[in-house]
């Protein structure tokens, strides 16, 4: 395993880990003290949630504004497992959260193959026997649930209190993700066979839609410690530097590892053009699906880390308006580069949250809002294709192979000889293949 | 069939042993956008090995009937068979996977992609690990994505593109950026290659380093071709059967030579008085 990594790599690595330990050291000695630690935070769950948002939208080439949506939905669920295990001593929600992630995900699988055998199946029927297989597989996970929470709840009661916790938290981050996950397959198999700027205005409903239900939590659903739009308050707050820094340079290693495969290739190929991309013989809907539901696990999964950063989350936090944050963060940090999202995310958190409300004189907080615009307008203006332009770190730059000839390439190629490469001007204004005339004259009638 | 085209060999004219397997067969092909009838009761066969020429005024339905072979339509009526299967109704990318593979009258390479990643995602069907492979970067995607690399650069310089593998596609040359396309739509070793006006604008040296090329990748790709050209050079150059259509019907078919001396043909390019004046001509 070692062996195969390369210098790039073990660079990148050694330093991300050299980076996290050193903020995590200044955290003990308390040189940064609370207030730049959650601004870290936040800057690296923003970064998360742009990875995800910058692989549908940069490398996918889906507009989506839907990403806050998946991020609120990531949230709370997280949120209600750890409030259960922390006020309730149970793991109720933890149980039913994750036999329902487990139990959808292979109904989706089952269903999944089932309708591949029909042809010509349009979206809409097919997302009304997701949506009923949903729901069903949900009460099913409910009633199935309640037989497993009792032994779990003593399972975990087995460990140590602590490190109880962090398993549950960690369980908990896990299902989020993929709860946002499947709720934007669902989601998306309707809305993603529109174009462009519609699947843009149809993933802002999705936010709105989210919102609202969140609204509507405590009544509607009957998640009573939600407490709907009065706010959900006694979460533990334990979402620490570690596990953040970890899930981001996890984020990172998968998009990385993705984008560099032919599976990243098809992805980018249907955001270089969808038809040239069908006509190639992939598949553009499953490529934006994949993508979509990847970049919603990502913002399922920096949901559930603000959840336990802040301890407390309001519907209003997850107002349609705040979608534009990432948007901005993207964009700012330059459509389809990883390095740009990174370092934007913090110095969005940085800036608006940190420097901002240092420098401005007391009573001008709110004018943050008149600073930052301006920022972003000069920004833009400046920078128009992101932060870095089109720079990657070494590590996440795509390699070019170098060409090696073989020798039974080296033979065509000396086929093709005739018209050698210090030609004169013709060679520039016929750029057909070099084959000569003969050659092919005669391969053609022999 | 109301417009009966006027020789009697319909289908096996000049070198068709009748021997071949029929590669594609569309019967009474029609698409209607509407009331416009943009195809309309088309026929056309292809033998293995094949090379036929698709030919007609602008607007006249040449690229609808690539679209619908291509499954980028369906038809409104009519069927189109590959190697004896029907292709209507199947998506594109299964049809690219069946076999058949095109080029854009308005070139679609991926732009700002490098030339040899145009060519990798041509590979991507056939890529051999699955996504969690690649995502957990184990020994089988190490391995798979060499070969697949390796393949590509082979490939890239049977196009004499070997040189350019990682320049971005965009900044090639036009006549470079052609070249790509067909071999980006080879790669995937189709049996079928559509062409959609390959030449169009070339200047006469590059169109007949095309049609080399045509030649040589039909040969080596063992290839049937369907091409839609407007350059009368390169069509009555390389072409051995030829299909003429006009407001999307067939009105003839038969080799270069009957093709040029048909009244109807030159009627639908030039107009009636100048069909009258080449007859006229032509009896002197």
């Amino acid at each position: 395993m070692l062996k195969r990594m390369d210098r790039n790599t073990l660079v990148f690595l050694a330093g991300s880990v050299f980076v996290i330990l050193l903020v995590q050291v200044l955290i003990s000695i308390n040189v940064l003290n609370s207030f730049w630690l959650t601004i870290l935070r936040i800057g690296g769950v923003m970064g998360i949630a742009c990875l995800g948002l910058n692989l549908i939208y940069g490398f996918n080439g889906q507009f989506s504004l839907g990403q806050w949506g998946f991020f609120a939905i990531g949230a709370y669920a997280a949120a209600d497992v750890t409030y259960r295990w922390v006020n309730d001593h149970s793991a109720s929600g933890l149980v039913i959260l994750t036999l329902g992630v487990l139990l959808t995900g292979l109904v989706f699988v089952l269903l999944g193959r089932q309708l591949a055998k029909i042809r010509g199946l349009d979206a809409l029927s097919a997302f009304s026997l997701y949506l009923i297989a949903v729901i069903a597989t949900g009460f099913l996970s409910v009633f199935l649930g309640q037989f497993l929470i009792a032994p779990v709840t003593g399972l975990i009661n087995l460990l140590p209190a602590a490190l109880g916790m962090q398993v549950v938290f960690f369980l908990a981050i896990i299902g989020a993700g993929l709860l946002a996950a499947e709720a934007s397959f669902l989601l998306g198999l309707p809305v993603l066979t529109l174009g462009s700027d519609y699947f843009g205005i149809a993933t802002l409903a999705i936010t709105v839609i989210v919102k609202v239900l969140l609204d509507n939590s405590d009544t509607l659903f009957g998640f009573v410690e939600m407490k709907g739009a009065r706010g959900m308050i006694g979460i533990p707050k334990i979402g620490s530097w570690l596990w953040v820094s970890i899930f981001l340079l996890a984020t990172i290693v998968v998009v990385r590892n993705l984008l560099q495969s032919s599976y990243g290739r098809a992805i980018v190929s249907v955001r270089e053009d969808e038809i040239a991309a069908k006509a190639m013989g992939i598949d553009v809907a499953n490529f934006k699906t994949l993508s979509f539901v990847l970049g919603s696990l990502m913002a399922g999964v920096a949901g559930a880390l603000y959840a336990h950063i802040n301890g407390f989350l309001h519907p209003n936090t997850f107002n349609f308006i705040k979608s534009f944050d990432i948007l901005i963060i993207v964009v700012f940090g330059g459509l389809g580069s990883v390095t740009g999202t990174v370092a934007a995310a913090f110095a969005w958190a940085l800036v608006l949250e940190g420097f901002l409300r240092l420098w401005l004189p007391p009573g001008f907080e709110t004018w943050r809002y008149v600073v930052y615009p301006l920022l972003l307008l000069l920004m833009m203006l400046l920078r128009p294709k992101g932060l870095f332009g089109g720079y990657e770190l070494p590590f996440l730059r795509h390699s070019m192979p170098a060409l090696r000839l073989k020798p039974a390439t080296a033979a065509i190629s000396n086929q093709a000889e005739p018209r050698p490469a210090s030609a004169e001007a013709p060679s520039e204004s016929t750029p057909g293949i070099t084959l000569s005339q003969e050659d092919a004259q005669s391969s053609s009638e022999g | 069939m109301t417009m009966t085209p006027d020789t009697p060999m319909l289908r096996t004219t000049s070198t068709t042993d009748g021997e071949r397997p029929v590669v594609l067969e569309i019967r009474g092909l029609s698409k209607f956008f509407g009331g416009l009838k943009a195809v309309s009761n088309v026929d056309l066969t292809l033998y293995q090995g094949d090379l036929v020429g698709l030919i007609g005024p602008n607007g006249a339905g040449k690229t609808t009937v690539f679209n619908m072979i291509t499954g980028i339509y369906v038809p409104s009526e009519g069927d189109i068979l590959f190697r004896g299967e029907s292709v209507v109704g199947v998506t594109p990318h299964q049809i690219n996977q069946m076999g058949i593979a095109r080029t854009f009258q308005n070139i679609r390479l991926f732009p700002s992609l490098t030339v040899l990643d145009n060519v990798r995602i041509a590979y991507h069907p056939h890529a051999g690990y699955s996504l969690s492979d690649s995502i957990f970067r184990n020994g089988k995607y190490h391995q798979k994505e060499h070969e697949l690399t390796e393949r590509a650069q082979e490939f890239l310089s049977v196009f004499n593109l070997q040189d350019r593998q990682s320049e971005i596609a965009r900044n090639l040359p036009y006549g470079e950026q052609r070249r790509l396309e067909i071999a980006r739509a080879l790669a995937a070793e189709p049996s079928l290659l559509l062409l959609d006006e390959p030449a169009a604008g070339m200047n006469p040296a590059e169109s007949m380093a095309l049609m080399d090329l045509i030649h040589f990748i039909r040969e080596r790709f063992k290839l049937s071709i369907l091409l839609i050209e407007h350059q009368m050079r390169v069509v009555m150059g390389i072409c051995e059967r030829i299909t003429v259509v006009d407001f999307g019907e067939v009105i003839a078919r038969g080799n270069p030579e009957e093709i040029q001396n048909n009244p109807r043909v030159i009627e639908a390019y030039l107009g009636r008085g100048a069909a009258q004046v080449a007859m006229r001509h032509k009896r002197n």
